[in-house]
């Protein structure tokens, strides 16, 4: 065993040496080999990221939520229509929701503005989302004006901003009074935006969204794992939008190493042959060749993860970020819990350490198995 | 410090290449660390983000705030994208990196609408 660690050293030694009479043509690709591993590596993790805290906030979604439909087109939901749907066996709360949104032609940005029912700020108050108050350079304590679509300008007092650490769900939202809503929006009391609805028992809720169907025939019914099942493939979309684009930075490397297997260089032959000729033997000559490819990709993937990792769970990863979570005027700034899926670890790995270690010694092969003296001739 | 009559090579030329490998090796090890004790704390706090979800029923991430089939997409219905006119085309950029709701795209359920 200690034998063949040391056989195994001196081959370290030597192959790093042979790279080293190299170095700028191998540190390049290195270089190369580095940032698309990065690439990829950031892709993969934001989005398996950004997909692990959809999950984890939106789990607490309603499990069942009604809308109406008319002509096919949203509509608003009446008293009566929730008041028919509260005593379903299953049903342990329903709340009518009032939402809409509304466009701020001050910063040309869109909220949402909501009614909340249990804890309402003051009337003549609101609570607003970090982005609101960033994007309007407001403060808790100073006046927001808007105009309603009816034409008159209401001012409200910011009662508190939400943290960043909720801005994900929280950035453009302006939670109000319901009269102040009601006020705001012109919209008749005995209506409401949608409804949300809690089932007593998980296993139940694909019967109670049946019997909701049924009792309110123009509606629409969406359940919580319809929502969750939205955001998976939202970001698998995004996810493999981007992996395409970065394809062509593979495809130029894959060029790369195919150039390296098609054959070896004239002096990478000739030293072949001398190994060979002064006593390697092919398994030797291969080791060497192996360590070769797997030294390179396996410091690639290193530096390439690494990097990866510090960009996108240190600095929010600001050059994937824009494609993967969207871009708008209003845009929430937040920081992901750090992740790491083992079969994305293994995967990326193989696709980049075992072409280019196979791309390798492939060459190598085909030089070593052959007469020594015709490899140094260059006669082969 | 070198003595007179003697040189002393450079820390890089004194060491073997398979010793200088051992110490980029260790500087992997150093970032393998550094992902462990990520992974080990979490430093994002969820709290008032599922407060807020829990208690407003919030439904969508406010990733993309242009139009409200973006804003919302898992509560989009048919007609959102081309909500203007039967045949204008969406005119976001973000429309084009995001698919179709879960809830319009061929389900192992049956539908509810």
């Amino acid at each position: 065993m200690h034998a063949w660690i040391n056989r195994q050293s001196l081959l370290v030694d030597y192959t790093l040496s042979a790279l080293a009479r190299h170095a700028g043509r191998n540190l390049a690709i290195l270089a190369v080999y580095s940032c698309l591993v990065f690439v990829l590596a950031s892709t993969m993790l934001f989005s398996d990221a950004l997909r692990r805290e959809s999950r984890a906030l939106l789990s607490h979604s309603p499990d069942v939520l009604i809308q109406k439909l008319s002509a096919g087109r949203h509509a608003f939901l009446t008293a009566a229509d929730v008041e028919r749907i509260g005593p379903l066996r299953g049903v342990s709360r329903i709340e009518g929701r009032r939402w809409g949104y509304f466009y701020d032609p001050a910063v040309r940005a869109n909220y949402t503005l909501m009614a909340v029912a249990s804890d309402p700020p003051a009337r003549g108050s609101i609570r607003v989302g970090e982005g609101v108050a960033r994007l309007s350079g407001l403060a808790k304590g100073n006046a927001l004006a808007l105009r309603s679509p009816e034409g008159p300008l209401h001012v409200f007092t910011i009662e508190g901003v939400f943290r960043e650490e909720s801005s994900l769900v929280s950035t453009d939202l302006v939670l109000m009074h319901p009269e102040d809503w009601i006020e705001f929006f012109q919209v008749a009391s005995d209506l409401c935006t949608d409804a949300a609805v809690t089932v007593v028992n998980p296993a139940e809720v694909r019967n109670v969204a049946r019997k909701v169907a049924e009792r309110l025939p123009g509606s629409r019914v969406v359940l919580k794992e319809e929502i969750l099942r939205t955001y998976d493939s939202l970001f698998d979309w995004r996810e493999g939008l981007l992996l395409a684009l970065a394809s062509l930075l593979a495809a130029s490397f894959a060029v790369l190493a195919w150039n390296k297997a098609s054959g070896l260089a004239a002096d990478e032959r000739r030293e072949i042959g001398i190994l060979k000729a002064i006593g390697w033997d092919t398994r030797d000559v291969l080791t060497m060749k192996l360590w070769e490819g797997a030294l390179v990709s396996g410091c690639a993937f290193g530096t390439g993860l690494l990097a990866a990792w510090i960009h996108v769970f240190h600095f929010r990863a600001p050059l994937v970020a824009p494609v993967l979570a969207g871009w708008s005027v209003l845009y929430p700034r937040f920081d992901l819990t750090p992740s790491l899926d083992p079969w994305m670890l293994l995967t990326l790995s193989f696709l980049t350490i075992f072409p280019y270690t196979l791309a390798t010694l492939v060459p190598a092969w085909k030089a070593a198995i052959t007469d020594p003296d015709a490899v140094m001739r260059g006669s082969e | 410090m070198n003595r007179p009559g003697h040189f002393r090579r450079p820390l890089h030329a004194r060491l073997r290449p398979v010793q200088f490998l051992g110490l980029v090796l260790g500087l992997f090890l150093l970032g393998g660390v550094l992902i462990v004790i990520d992974l080990a704390r979490s430093r994002v706090s969820r709290t008032e983000a599922l407060e807020l979800t829990r208690t407003l029923g919030l439904t969508d991430l406010a990733l993309s705030t242009e139009a409200r089939y973006l804003r919302h997409p898992s509560l989009a219905d048919l007609h959102s994208a081309f909500q203007d006119h039967p045949a204008s085309l969406d005119h976001f950029p973000a429309a084009a990196a995001i698919g179709p709701p879960g809830h319009l795209r061929p389900a192992p359920h049956a539908r509810l609408d």
